[in-house]
């Protein structure tokens, strides 16, 4: 089947098509923009009374349930799915997904819905899979860490379990009151404490997955060591729901730290920063959970919009520091010395120092509830790079002289520990000029650095054509291979993660 | 005010990391090895209110004063980076320390008051492990000085204190002579952040370490703790499907 389209029946479809970011005369459609839709089946009374056999009570078609599944927690995409499925066992995921693939429906599975690239909710009518009843915990390990559960899991239930038994999950963000442990594996999430415990693919020891045919894939191993043949389970962490269902996760856990520490401290220059990063590894460097920034803009967006005062007085740059160690005293020790040398040496202008739980968590807050607090300033254009850790800011002073006043703020924060910077910029409202003023350029700054255009949000709808900034064609053609091979009808998580020129 | 020493009490307290406490096995009190002490807040609040007031020069000076083992000079040291000027650390530790009550560091601050000349007593309302809000008045009735407890708002005015107390009905306006003894409530003001500089500055302010019987005073309890239990254990709720079904379970557990 053709999907190429000549110019005017595009503008035509450009009509009845869900537009992101089209220009203002339809001609020219931004590479985010959604595609036209594909010929799967549409949903009828047989496929819903066939549901209603296997969920009785958890199909769901009323438009006013179904609703907030079909819009993202940006408010940026919006999906027109009509039917919104519950399971609560792997069995259910495998007779619906065989289900869906034999009539081929497509599928959208949808954990916490608190993606930030479109990639979570349904671009036309896909069947939204909903893993929210699939969050039970399997089994915990003392001995070993090994946390065994559902993909629906809630990143902070599982936390809260956790911390009951001496133990902390391995990864932690500021979704973390409603993303799913699910939809964490299926992202690769990052997150604040990857600096100390490493990624997802370290940390996960098994997958139980559901294939588009509707084949139960079981990985779920608990096992630390394990090289008989391939490693499946990682073809899977980071798909984002293109490959298979996740249904299950074995994940290790750290144990909870005895003695947590965390530093707001303020610097004038970003070289100051990472200067101050430097002698952190060094004199911190065992102890060290996390290392983020936020710049004087963020701190003023925090301050007018969610009232959060600053602790500190007034800076170019704020770092967040985070120590976690297994003896308070050898700790404060560490980080006294630190913290008199950073003063010392001028690299630090002012800060304050949190040991316990209520301080701790409203510096945390201060990092942690930026994103929260630009959705109150307008329009929000979100990127999430990866680049050279020295010319992070470089991107964001760039961008801010580029765009002059076409934005209403322009902000850097993030991972800086990870060389990721989340760079956003605000408008009043939806602004095709500005998105046009800001795409491609700050992916062609990006490659021109040989950074990732997408440091750990994935590539959902929304940055799915801008995959070869970062990855070599080959490569993407080889996905593109895998991707035919695992789910030939394509029914999982349509029209996202992999680009639309592949379909050609 | 020609205030000469304005004492502030600083009391250690168990700030226990959620989400469990959990009662010692045989019963006679709640687990606190590992747990993290830490400044109680309302008397986070106290300090800030004595700090502001120093820095409206209303008064001269604050000292920071906390009963307990070593640990608690950390709290003093807090409160020093605070802006606190000095701190007395009265040691009291072991048997004794698990038995200190209200009435006992009433009696050590009514003497260390007399000792220092002190003109104000500025403590948090309530300790928030013990709950017990009755040190402050205590402190007061041992020195027969007047007191204003659930402070939400303190002003000087010549040698009378202006204040807004928080109770039941509202608030309650009253005006009372120095020296005097006031609590501090939540809203009275947002305790700032200790920043480095002034960390590093509170190193070198001095902690003065005294015992009780230096100050003529008995830490023996006139109380007798019997025996400490968790709460019931909550009970699984039910769903029903219809508000009738609702009414006959009502009526079922005879609560209708």
């Amino acid at each position: 089947i053709n999907y190429f389209l000549s110019k005017p029946r595009f503008t035509q479809v450009l009509a009845s098509t869900r537009k992101l970011h089209a220009g203002a005369d339809g001609s020219k459609v931004s590479p985010s923009a959604a595609p036209e839709r594909l010929p799967f089946c549409r949903v009828t009374e047989e496929d819903l009374a066939f549901f209603r056999k296997i969920l009785a009570g958890r199909t769901i078609v009323d438009p006013d349930l179904v609703e907030p599944s079909n819009v993202d927690w940006l408010k940026s995409v919006r999906g027109s799915s009509e039917v919104l499925l519950r399971p609560q066992t792997t069995e259910e995921v495998s007779q619906i997904l065989s289900y869906c693939n034999s009539r081929n429906l497509a599928v959208n599975p949808q954990g916490g819905n608190t993606g930030l690239v479109g990639g979570s909710v349904p671009v036309y009518d896909e069947i939204i899979l909903s893993t929210s009843l699939m969050n039970k915990i399997l089994n915990f390990d003392s001995i070993s860490g090994v946390l065994t559960c559902q993909a629906g899991c809630v990143l902070e239930n599982l936390s809260f379990y956790l911390e009951e038994r001496d133990y902390i999950m391995p990864l932690d963000l500021g979704a973390k009151g409603s993303c799913q442990i699910g939809g964490n594996v299926a992202t690769n999430a990052g997150g604040l404490r990857l600096l100390r415990y490493g990624s997802l693919h370290g940390t996960v020891l098994g997958l139980e997955l559901v294939l588009a045919d509707g084949q139960v894939l079981d990985c779920l191993s608990t096992l630390r060591k394990d090289n008989t043949g391939y490693d499946l389970k990682q073809l899977f962490i980071g798909s984002e729901g293109t490959l298979g269902v996740i249904t299950a996760v074995s994940i290790l856990c750290p144990r909870k730290p005895k003695s947590v520490n965390v530093v707001f401290l303020g610097c004038e220059t970003f070289e100051q920063l990472l200067k101050t990063f430097q002698l952190c590894k060094s004199m911190l460097g065992e102890i060290l959970s996390a290392f983020e920034f936020l710049d004087s803009e963020c701190m003023r967006l925090l301050n007018t919009h969610l009232k959060l005062p600053n602790p500190i007085s007034d800076c170019p740059f704020y770092i967040v520091i985070e120590t976690s160690g297994s003896d308070p005293t050898h700790d404060a020790q560490k980080l006294h010395n630190f913290l008199e040398e950073a003063m010392t040496s001028s690299l630090v202008s002012d800060g304050t120092v949190a040991t316990e739980e209520a301080k701790i968590k409203a510096l945390w807050s201060l990092r942690e509830r930026v994103t929260e607090a630009l959705t109150h300033d307008g329009f929000t254009y979100k990127y999430d790079i990866s680049l050279p850790v020295e010319r992070i800011y470089q991107l964001v002073t760039d961008m801010r002289k580029h765009l002059g006043n076409r934005a209403k703020s322009v902000v850097g924060y993030g991972h800086v520990g990870d060389g990721n910077l989340h760079l956003n910029v605000t408008s009043p409202s939806k602004d095709p000029a500005l998105l046009a003023a800001i795409e491609p350029f700050v992916y062609e700054w990006t490659a021109s650095c040989r950074g990732s255009i997408s440091a750990e949000h994935g590539l959902g709808l929304k940055k799915r054509n801008y995959i070869y900034y970062s990855k070599q064609s080959q490569a993407v053609a080889l996905m593109g291979n895998i991707k035919a091979m695992l789910d030939p009808k394509g029914i999982l998580n349509p029209y996202k993660t992999l680009p639309d020129n592949l379909k050609q | 005010l020609s205030c000469k020493v304005l004492s502030s009490v600083v009391t250690p307290c168990y700030c226990f990391v959620s989400p469990q406490i959990r009662v010692k096995p045989d019963n006679t009190g709640v687990v606190t090895d590992g747990v993290k002490h830490s400044m109680n807040p309302f008397c986070e609040i106290a300090v800030e209110e004595a700090v502001k007031l120093k820095e409206k020069k209303l008064i001269k000076e604050v000292v920071a004063v906390s009963c307990g083992p070593q640990q608690s000079q950390e709290t003093i040291r807090t409160a020093l980076a605070m802006g606190a000027d000095r701190g007395i650390h009265v040691d009291v530790s072991g048997k004794d320390y698990e038995n200190l009550g209200p009435l006992q560091v009433s009696k050590i601050l009514a003497a260390l008051a007399k000792q220092e000349d002190a003109q104000l007593i500025l403590l948090g309302k309530q300790a928030i492990d013990d709950d017990c809000n009755q040190t402050g008045q205590m402190t007061a009735a041992l020195l027969d000085w007047p007191q204003g407890t659930f402070a939400s708002e303190v002003s000087l005015e010549g040698d009378k204190i202006n204040l807004v107390r928080e109770i039941d009905g509202g608030l309650e306006h009253i005006k009372i002579n120095t020296p005097a003894v006031i609590t501090a409530d939540l809203r009275l003001n947002t305790p700032r952040y200790a920043t480095l500089p002034n960390i590093m500055k509170a190193k070198k302010k001095k902690i003065v370490t005294v015992k009780p019987a230096d100050l003529g005073v008995d830490v023996t309890s006139r109380l007798e703790v019997l025996k400490v239990e968790e709460p019931p254990q909550r009970q699984a709720g039910m769903k029903v499907e219809t508000v009738e079904d609702l009414v006959v379970k009502l009526k079922e557990a005879g609560r209708v």
